[in-house]
């Protein structure tokens, strides 16, 4: 079984960090200087070199930290990682504000806190 | 049996097939090949056209708004509606609008003004909840999820695996035991509000499918009025029975689609690659596999056209309607492994839908029945009632 949050150690967002990285598919995490996550995205299969140009970009967005997955489950981890946070803080990362599609509910250990995101929890599909 | 389609018919299907080459498959070539939605906007404006070409809500019943098809005209369309790359799982990203569970058409009046007319009008999604850790071919047997009662309420107290939308569902109609039958006469089937307390979706579970996944759902002391059981108590197995076979038509329709697109790319790739001084369609062992691909498609084509007009008919089409499912989800499973291979390295790779289809159509011969139950369902009626 996947486990359900992302748990693995921060690491510095750099050219190089990136560079080191396989260039596959999958899931990441942006954080501020104090570890919070500050945005949840994906390398999907139109991604020149997967997981590494999605991470250039952040870089270039301003991302301090970060930590990845690879998965080719991409879509399906990504929309868990966003319903995960939303359980967990209420709310979508900062990133993820203008996210237009509407998101599951998951009630994973005990009860979350109420869930803020109006955008997040209407929808289009 | 007559294979040719009608003067209508035709212009269905080449209405279908237009809208799916200028509408879908140009919106799809900048999606993630994993997409399983379109862009709001474009997503509406679809809707509209679907409307304006009178069809939207395929399946719904005409005496409930739809267009009134028969099965034959539906499966056709599914043929059409699934030859893109999300088509499998999402035949034109849902544009052709849903029509409910099945089951919801034989809920009493109040129940369909709750529950079936608002998701008719795209208002609310219904999740189906029958399968179980325990297991989900033989569900009468397997069905754990426990309801007793209490004054004029149920409570339900189990899980349920492999649950598609569970997350995103307005309400679940979810299967309980509710007597001390082991079988299928002990078990009830409830409407619920996925917002009532102790309905809790529990986790996503990954599987080869992209897009849809499934999730797992417990109910942990859930309270049920009476009213929301749907039929009779301790006969949730017997509702909608006729309508659930039907469904299984327009599901190996889908397939087919995808076979059918497959075998199309095959033959055009084998026709312009080239590999020891000549065009791979000159190989005898790719002129194989083309035939090969060509016997599993009409194969299956026909055994979908038998089911449909068998039902069209009026006449019992139970044995038919497993065999297509069956027949299908098999056979353009072969059908897109041998595309795949036709195309090379190219085949595993996400710049072409096979690879998503070759993942998607293994899902089909274990979703909505495993191979191995369409084979039992046949054989109760071959063989007769004394062998179940
Ligand atoms: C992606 C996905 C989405 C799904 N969505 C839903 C959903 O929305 N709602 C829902 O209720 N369920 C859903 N399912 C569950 C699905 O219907 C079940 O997986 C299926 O019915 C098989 O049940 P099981 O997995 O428990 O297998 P089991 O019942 O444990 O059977 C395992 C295997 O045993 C074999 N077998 C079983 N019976 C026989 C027999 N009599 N003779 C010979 N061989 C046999 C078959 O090969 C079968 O695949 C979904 C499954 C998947 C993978």
């Amino acid at each position: 079984m996947v486990g359900i949050r992302m748990e693995k150690p921060w690491l510095d967002l750099s050219a190089e960090a990136i560079d080191a990285l396989p260039a596959q598919l999958g899931v990441y995490q942006i954080a501020d200087g104090q570890d919070e996550v500050v945005k949840i995205g994906y390398a999907g299969g139109l991604e020149q070199f997967g997981i590494r140009t999605a991470l250039h970009r952040e870089l270039e967005a301003g991302g301090t930290r970060f930590r990845t997955e690879l998965t080719h489950g991409y879509l399906t981890r990504w929309e868990e990682l966003l319903m995960v946070h939303l359980h967990d803080h209420g709310e979508l990362p900062a990133g993820n504000s203008t996210h237009n599609q509407k998101l599951g509910r998951l009630r994973i250990d005990g009860a979350g806190p109420e869930q803020k995101n109006e955008a997040s929890t209407k929808g289009a599909n | 049996m007559d294979l040719s389609l009608s003067d209508e018919q035709q212009m269905i299907v080449e209405t279908v097939r237009r809208f799916v080459a200028e509408e879908i498959v140009p919106l799809e070539a900048s999606l993630d090949p994993d997409a399983g939605a379109l862009a709001p906007d474009d997503f509406e404006r679809l809707v509209k056209m679907t409307k304006e070409m009178g069809f939207y809500g395929l399946d719904i019943p005409e005496e409930f708004g739809g267009p009134g098809l028969d099965t034959t005209t539906r499966a056709l369309m599914a043929i059409e509606m699934s030859q893109h790359r999300a088509g499998l799982y999402n035949p034109c990203y849902g544009t052709f609008g849903g029509a409910g569970l099945a089951q919801l058409y034989e809920a009493t009046e109040e129940q369909k003004e709750k529950y079936l007319y608002p998701t008719l009008r795209g208002e609310k999604k219904g999740c189906f909840a029958l399968t179980e850790p325990s297991g989900g071919s033989d569900p009468a047997r397997a069905i754990q999820t426990r309801g007793h009662e209490d004054g004029d309420q149920w409570i339900l107290n189990g899980s349920k695996l492999y649950i598609s939308g569970a997350d995103k569902a307005d309400f679940a109609l979810v299967f309980a035991r509710t007597s001390d039958d082991p079988g299928r006469n002990g078990v009830t089937a409830f409407l619920v509000d996925t917002d009532t307390p102790g309905f809790n979706v529990r986790r996503v579970v990954h599987t080869l499918r992209s897009t849809h996944y499934a999730t797992e759902i417990s109910f942990d002391e859930m309270r049920v009025s009476k009213d929301q059981i749907l039929g009779e108590l301790n006969r949730g197995f017997a509702i909608a029975n006729d309508r659930l076979s039907r469904q299984r038509i327009p599901y190996a329709a889908g397939c087919l689609g995808a076979a059918i697109k497959a075998q199309e790319m095959a033959i055009e790739w084998a026709k312009s690659r080239e590999t020891f001084g000549g065009a791979l369609a000159e190989k005898q062992a790719v002129q194989w596999m083309i035939v090969d691909n060509e016997i599993d498609i009409r194969h299956a084509r026909y055994c979908i056209l038998e089911a449909a007009q068998r039902a069209d008919k009026g006449e019992r089409f139970r044995t038919e309607a497993a065999m297509a499912k069956l027949v299908a989800s098999e056979a353009s499973g072969r059908v897109v492994d041998r595309a795949m291979q036709i195309h090379g390295g190219l085949g595993m790779t996400k710049d072409l839908p096979l690879e998503r289809w070759y993942r998607e159509l293994r899902i089909r011969r274990v979703g909505e029945g495993p191979s191995e139950v369409q084979r039992l369902i046949m054989a109760r009626e071959i063989l007769g009632g004394s062998f179940k």
